[in-house]
């Protein structure tokens, strides 16, 4: 009988779990013996990264789209059909649509979603770049912006872990060349004691910000935003005006998570190594959608989907595991317009940046490119 | 009744056992209890000065072979 593997999740990290596992089951699904079906929300898939570029007008909105059917291998059955509950007593998903899938294996990849909703005034006075309504809207901003005070607020948990310092870097730099740094108060806030949860990066960042004369409040957990007075005011007590706000508002992981009881705020309890669910030997878990204590990336996402292609195609066809996940997380960091570096870490090797330089920042721009290299599977 | 979790933060290094629990408390109810196990000697004394600063009450710490165990209390 067809073993059925159920992805739930169209973004990074399941786009390539099944394109992966077409590659190691071709004969498993030329004979039938193995069926993939991923769930998706929507029938095109974003690159995600790309909306740090939008606000300054260094990508276009179509250069981040692709239609998933034609990123998806085909042989996936794709539905674009949310999950609404998935019962993992049962081995089985039904969806907003009515359906009802069943599973031998299920991949949660469900990922995470912002909630400015969550801070009083933030949805109303903030401005973001973490999807793209956002980022047309702090795009428009920027256009018109002429001066003044300009708030960068970072709030926990958030996913790709440097984007606020690289918008931060960026915003000096298109500031500069528009001729108007001279005119601006540029703040940058931090939840914690430093610029940035690894303390290399902050080390970095410090001196950085003195040089450029970029301020900065640490131990800044946001409690409200007021729009009339427009003020931003921390849990710490601290209360800054501005006349734009960008914030990486707070993330949560998806309601489906929630309502199915599989973890509280949509992040599912998750073995660090072996990426199963807690609780479960045929569910697993990638991307943002695990509570494990690291970055949520999209190289956290790919890392641990190149993992759970082994072991799944290894469980079909050997019966066991092939490997652990390391906790392997890459980042590039762009430090302005046309410089960038890069951190690599994992559970036991600790980062270490190098210093910035002209062809990281090149690197970067052509994985913008290479990106649906790696949702293909074959970066 | 108030709740407890634990977060293992051991050998994390981003974003780090104090963002965990600043992470975790936000989902928290009143009254429910954080664990947090770090082996980041910092967590020590950075963990209770936020929490102190914030309002929310510092239980205690317990120190393990090569880590530390750091009870927070959620108050607000």
């Amino acid at each position: 009988m067809s073993k059925t593997v159920l992805i739930v999740g169209g973004g990074l990290a399941g786009t390539i779990v099944a394109n992966g596992l077409c590659r190691q089951l071709g004969n498993e699904l030329r004979s039938g013996a193995v069926n993939i079906t991923m769930l998706g929300t929507t029938e095109t898939h974003m690159y995600q990264p790309g909306l740090l570029y939008i606000p300054f007008g260094r990508m276009r909105e179509q250069e981040l789209y692709r239609d998933q059917r034609r990123v998806l291998d085909r042989r996936i059955n794709f539905f674009v059909d949310p999950a609404k509950h998935i019962d993992v007593e049962k081995n089985q998903v039904t969806t907003n649509g009515g359906r009802t899938f069943r599973y031998d294996y299920l991949v949660l990849a469900t990922g995470s979603r912002i909630m400015p909703q969550n801070i009083p005034g933030m949805k109303e006075a903030g401005h973001w770049f973490y999807d793209i309504e956002g980022a047309r809207k702090l795009r428009d901003a920027l256009g018109s912006f002429q001066g003044g005070k300009i708030v960068v607020n970072v709030n926990a948990p958030h996913k790709c872990p440097v984007a606020p310092l690289e918008v931060t870097f960026m915003l000096y730099e298109h500031l500069k060349a528009k001729g108007l740094w001279d005119k601006t108060e540029l703040t940058y806030t931090y939840p914690i004691g430093r610029l940035h949860a690894l303390e290399p990066v902050a080390h970095w960042a410090k001196p950085e910000m003195d040089r450029l004369g970029i301020k900065y409040e640490t131990f800044f957990n946001t409690e409200s935003v007021d729009p009339a007075s427009k003020t931003i005011k921390s849990m710490e007590g601290v209360e800054l005006p501005f006349d734009l706000l960008i914030t990486i508002p707070p993330h949560q992981g998806q309601q489906v998570i929630e309502d199915s009881g599989l973890g509280k705020g949509g992040w599912v309890p998750t073995n660090t190594k072996t990426l199963h669910r807690d609780g479960s030997t045929n569910v697993f878990v990638v991307g943002d959608t695990t509570n494990i204590p690291i970055s949520k990336a999209g190289s956290t996402a790919h890392f641990e989907a190149d993992v759970l292609i082994d072991n799944l195609s290894t469980l079909i066809q050997e019966g066991c595991m092939a490997r652990d996940y390391d906790g392997k997380v890459f980042c590039f960091i762009e430090t302005g317009l046309s410089s960038g570096t890069y951190v690599w870490f994992n559970y036991t090797t600790p980062p270490n940046p190098g210093p910035p330089s002209q062809m990281v920042h090149w690197f970067k721009l052509a994985y913008n490119r290479l990106y649906w290299l790696s949702a293909r599977g074959l970066l | 009744m108030a709740d407890r979790q634990t977060i293992d933060a051991r050998g994390a290094f981003c974003p780090g056992p104090l963002m965990e629990l600043i992470a975790a408390l936000k989902l928290a109810q009143l009254g429910d209890e954080v664990e947090v196990l770090s082996s980041d000697k910092g967590s020590v004394t950075d963990i209770p000065a936020w929490v102190n600063k914030v309002g929310h009450t510092y239980v205690g710490t317990v120190e393990h072979d090569g880590y530390w165990s750091v009870v927070i209390k959620k108050a607000k």
